[in-house]
């Protein structure tokens, strides 16, 4: 029996951590540095990919200013990755608490949860981070740094906190934020985004989620472990409507389990006040309902950061849904600016900011042909099990002509996950027809992320599922069940003719 | 009669009574045809969804009705003027139904709503215009068609008011504004919104679809749709997934696909019998392995589909957290399994794996006697949860879909009865063709 701990739910004000974090990531007595000449770089955005191509550029030896309005780091560290990861270890401790005795363990007495010490934990963990990003070590690294909103005024000149810095090469990384939906009634009632939903002071005793997408997902299983009622509204018929069906049925039932509630096919129409709740109107096929909730989460969509920069003043071309333009070599209109990131790319993650950043870098800095199309990008949904994917899907593959084969194994096959009670879940390995060569893979399973960086390694090195066949991998580990869909693969290789044959050579 | 696909074997067991292979077939075939003598309504020839009080007709266990009603009269479990007037009295029903937008009527566009009324044939239950259970209900029209083939003024309306049916449908507005159909619509709403990507039971109706005579669908409707098969090595056995039996059940149990080969198949080098086949494998295959520990599963012991189950709620049973479902599509390897499994499909695979359906019937037998009243199998047992013998939760009343099915597939076991009836229906082999398939008997 999980109870929330309703009475004590309040954070405590411990401000240790947050000053910590400001101290490190935009310290207030900051000042800017004096432009010396002309910037070999000059990043706008301290986020994953800015600090990325800040830190590469300063390595390189060129002179590189960083420009951050708010804190380094961006939404990885502050909003996003890091303290949503920190909240959903302590969601899956809960989890497992709660089927303590599936494992064969016993939970003395009642499980409270505390929502204060979940959040000082993500605090901690967020400020023990910003160590590694902080600007005092990136001023140590021969980094300009420069908080202030940043501003073009004219081709090859930023504006920042009133200061002037040209530069023969500009990159920006200044990322996205969430979406308002377009909901009657919702921006008056209130609703979170992973902008605010960290700030969250009591646990919410209903909420609801708009969207069924990664970050919908995860917020959604999280808040249902620690005892909040949750529902899910998504007008679209699945879950992560891009992934494989039978993965995103797999976390659809995963969420039920924890008790979320799924309402597919339902858009949230409007919302209004009722004294304290929050009465969201539903329709679901012509059906109309009501729920009452304390909080909002909405979990649709981002829009680039692209208005503030004065683009124009700088020849920059950009829309304000799809951000910046840029070619495959990540330049913008104006061929002295590059762009990487949330700012300009489709696929909106962090090692997708970081990896185009270091394409962006080299192609600004040493004339590189680089593409971004070129990348192989895995992705992960952190969810419980986690949904990891890599290359190709089958829809994709066959859109190309290209014949697919999928070799699965299950993770109730896999030993491991049978020992650590994660059995849930499977490896999919694509591969072209009448070939080894792999062109995409799905992983669900408990580390799903963990797991599925052994088949980016194959896919952009070129390995096939002959050789992974032949890499030993340590026993027992789930990641083994990749190695066991490479012997499923060597197996078809067994021809009738080919056994034959080699029944006569045995039995000479 | 002769055997079809593959010769049948002596009794599998000489324990008493030392029943043959066919005299087994032909008792659970006979009570699961009697279900549609049971539960039709001899006013209108509407059919209950299940023998459940108060149920519904379904408009694709009608379907299963007309072509069920064919064996009886090969069978001689009643006789060909009785199989005729009711066979008419329904397709007269329909002929007569009202079709409009409005939400309170038989059907629109040619197509039916899922669940109607069993006295006044009205739209209940608020069910959707049903793409796939007006499949179903066209293919029993059409096989009525092409059995009731004599000179009277009875069979002659027969064909002419089936002929009527199927050419009013409009299988393009189907489509809405895409390019493959749609899974429903209702009054009011429109289309409905599921996602219905991958392998399924819709094979059927796209053949139909492609081969209407006043509103065909375009060829690229089926190819669009292949394109989101998935071909999947699991268990090492390929073949092209969808989890849930029925899906390799329904369109096989009309056309008969050993031996002809759409552009998909001719890539892997299988055809859709074969497929079946296979994917009856990797659901015994699921079974032995039983990942999740459930009492009752074992190589004679599988059978993972759409079935009624215990319910939805979570419940502790020996020390195991357990998630139970109601009426679900269950499948593998993937699930949902909450430990259901439903008797019914695995004995509809008869026809791709005869020696494992029949091993799996005379299991079923054995083990657990008091599921089976009057030789029907259930919809579902689920020996997980505490019931009156071994098997555990076993379904209330009987599903027309499952007996249905069984009657169609045994028969097909046992003579191929409406395999070879559909082969001399114009459409379907019109459709195939129009899909793609070559080879075998469309040469």
């Amino acid at each position: 029996m999980i109870a929330a701990d309703e009475h004590t739910d309040e954070v405590r004000p411990d401000e240790r951590f947050p000053r910590t974090l400001r101290a490190n990531l935009h310290p207030p007595a900051w000042r800017n540095p004096e432009p010396a000449g002309r910037y070999a770089l000059v990043i706008i955005g301290a986020g994953p990919g800015g600090l990325t191509a800040a830190r590469e550029a300063a390595a390189l030896g060129a002179k590189v200013a960083l420009i951050e309005r708010d804190l380094i780091g961006g939404d990885r560290l502050n909003v996003g990755c890091v303290p949503s990861k920190a909240i959903i270890r302590t969601a899956r401790l809960y989890a497992e608490m709660r089927d303590a005795e599936n494992f064969g363990g016993q939970v003395p007495g009642e499980i409270r949860i505390g929502f204060a010490t979940v959040m000082e934990r993500m605090r901690r963990i967020q400020a023990r981070i910003s160590r590694g990003s902080s600007a005092r070590r990136l001023a140590e690294a021969g980094i300009d740094v420069y908080f202030g909103e940043a501003r073009f005024s004219g081709p090859d000149t930023v504006t920042v906190a009133g200061q002037s810095l040209r530069f023969r090469k500009a990159l920006i990384a200044t990322g996205a934020r969430p979406l308002t939906p377009p909901i009657p009634g919702l921006a008056e009632a209130g609703y979170l985004t992973n902008e605010n939903v960290f700030n969250l002071t009591a646990r919410p005793r209903r909420l609801l989620v708009i969207g069924g997408g990664p970050l919908g997902c995860e917020g959604a299983q999280a808040f249902a472990r620690f005892g909040s009622h949750v529902i899910i509204a998504q007008n679209d018929p699945t879950f992560l409507a891009r992934e494989e069906r039978d993965a995103a049925q797999i976390i659809s039932d995963a969420l039920a389990r924890d008790g979320v509630e799924i309402h597919l096919n339902t858009a949230v129409v409007a919302v209004r006040l009722e004294g304290a709740d929050k009465i969201v109107d539903l329709v679901c096929d012509g059906d109309k309902s009501s729920v009452a909730v304390d909080e909002i989460l909405a979990g649709i969509g981002r829009a680039p950061n692209v208005e503030s920069l004065d683009l124009e003043a700088a020849g920059i071309r950009y829309d304000t849904n799809t951000g910046v333009k840029v070619d495959d070599f990540l330049r913008t209109s104006n061929r002295r600016v590059y762009a990487a990131g949330d700012v300009c790319l489709e696929h909106k993650f962090t090692h997708t900011a970081e990896a185009s950043a270091r394409i962006a870098l080299r192609n600004a800095l040493f004339l590189g042909r680089r593409r971004f199309s070129k990348l192989t990008i895995p992705w992960c949904t952190y969810t419980d099990p986690e949904i990891a994917h890599v290359g190709l899907y089958v829809r994709e593959a066959w859109d190309q002509n290209i014949p697919v084969r999928t070799f699965t194994i299950l993770m109730h096959d896999v030993d491991r996950a049978v020992t650590d009670g994660e059995a849930e879940g499977f490896v999919k390995i694509h591969v072209r027809q009448g070939t080894d060569r792999i062109l995409g893979a799905t992983v669900v399973a408990c580390h799903a992320g963990e797991m599925i960086n052994g088949l980016s390694l194959a896919i952009s090195t070129g390995i096939g599922l002959r050789a992974l066949a032949r890499v030993i991998h340590t026993y027992p580990t789930q990641a083994e069940a990749i190695k066991m869909a490479a012997e499923a693969y060597e197996r078809t290789r067994l021809t009738p003719f080919l056994r034959a044959l080699s029944k006569r050579w045995l039995a000479w | 009669m002769t055997v079809f696909h593959s010769p049948r074997r002596p009794a599998t067991v000489a324990d008493p009574p030392a029943e043959t292979d066919d005299a087994l077939l032909d008792r659970f075939q006979r009570a699961a045809f009697c279900y549609f003598l049971e539960q039709g309504n001899p006013e209108n020839g509407l059919v209950a969804d299940t023998s459940r009080p108060g149920s519904p007709a379904s408009i694709a266990v009608v379907g299963f009705a007309l072509s069920c009603y064919p064996v009886g009269v090969e069978r001689g479990w009643m006789t060909r003027a009785d199989a005729a007037c009711r066979t008419l009295l329904t397709l007269r029903f329909f002929q007569g139904s009202v079709q409009s937008d409005a939400p309170g009527v038989t059907g629109y566009k040619g197509f039916y709503y899922h669940f109607l009324d069993m006295k006044t044939g009205l739209r209940v239950w608020q069910s959707e215009l049903s793409l796939i259970d007006s499949t179903l209900l066209l293919a029993g029209m059409l096989t009525a068609s092409v059995y009731f083939d004599a000179d009277s003024p009875i069979e002659r309306e027969i064909r002419s008011c089936a002929e009527a049916l199927y050419r009013r449908i409009d299988w393009p507005w189907s489509r809405g504004e895409g390019i493959t159909v749609r899974q429903g619509w209702k009054p009011g709403s429109g289309f409905l919104h599921y996602g219905w990507e991958g392998y399924s039971e819709a094979t059927l109706l796209y053949v139909l679809g492609l081969a209407s005579p006043t509103h065909p669908l375009p060829c690229e409707s089926f190819e669009t749709w292949t394109a989101t098969y998935q071909w999947e090595n699991i268990y090492d056995i390929e073949f092209l997934y969808a989890g849930p039996l029925f899906i390799h059940q329904y369109s096989q149990a009309w056309i008969d696909f050993a031996g002809i080969r759409d552009g998909f198949m001719r890539g892997k080098v299988s055809d859709y019998f074969e497929n079946s086949r296979r994917a009856t494998l990797v659901q015994r295959e699921y079974a032995r392995r039983n990942p999740y520990g459930y009492p009752g599963y074992g190589k004679n012991s599988w059978g993972f589909t759409a079935c009624d189950g215990p319910g939805f709620e979570t419940k502790v049973i020996d020390g195991r957290t357990r998630r139970f479902f109601g009426y679900a599509a269950r499948g593998v390897p993937y699930g949902p399994d909450d430990g259901t499994i439903n008797p019914c499909a695995a004995l509809a695979s008869l026809p791709f794996v005869p020696e494992l359906a029949l091993s799996a019937l005379r299991h079923f037998c054995r083990h657990y006697p008091e599921m089976i009243q009057d030789s029907r199998l259930p919809s579902g047992f689920n020996p997980t949860v505490p019931g009156a013998g071994a098997a555990g939760w076993v379904c209330e009343g009987y599903f027309g879909l499952d007996q249905g099915l069984l009657v169609l597939m045994i028969e097909n076991y046992r003579s191929g009865l409406i395999w070879r009836l559909m082969r001399r229906c114009p459409p379907i082999a019109q459709g195939l063709r129009r899909a793609g398939f070559t080879g075998g008997w469309l040469s």
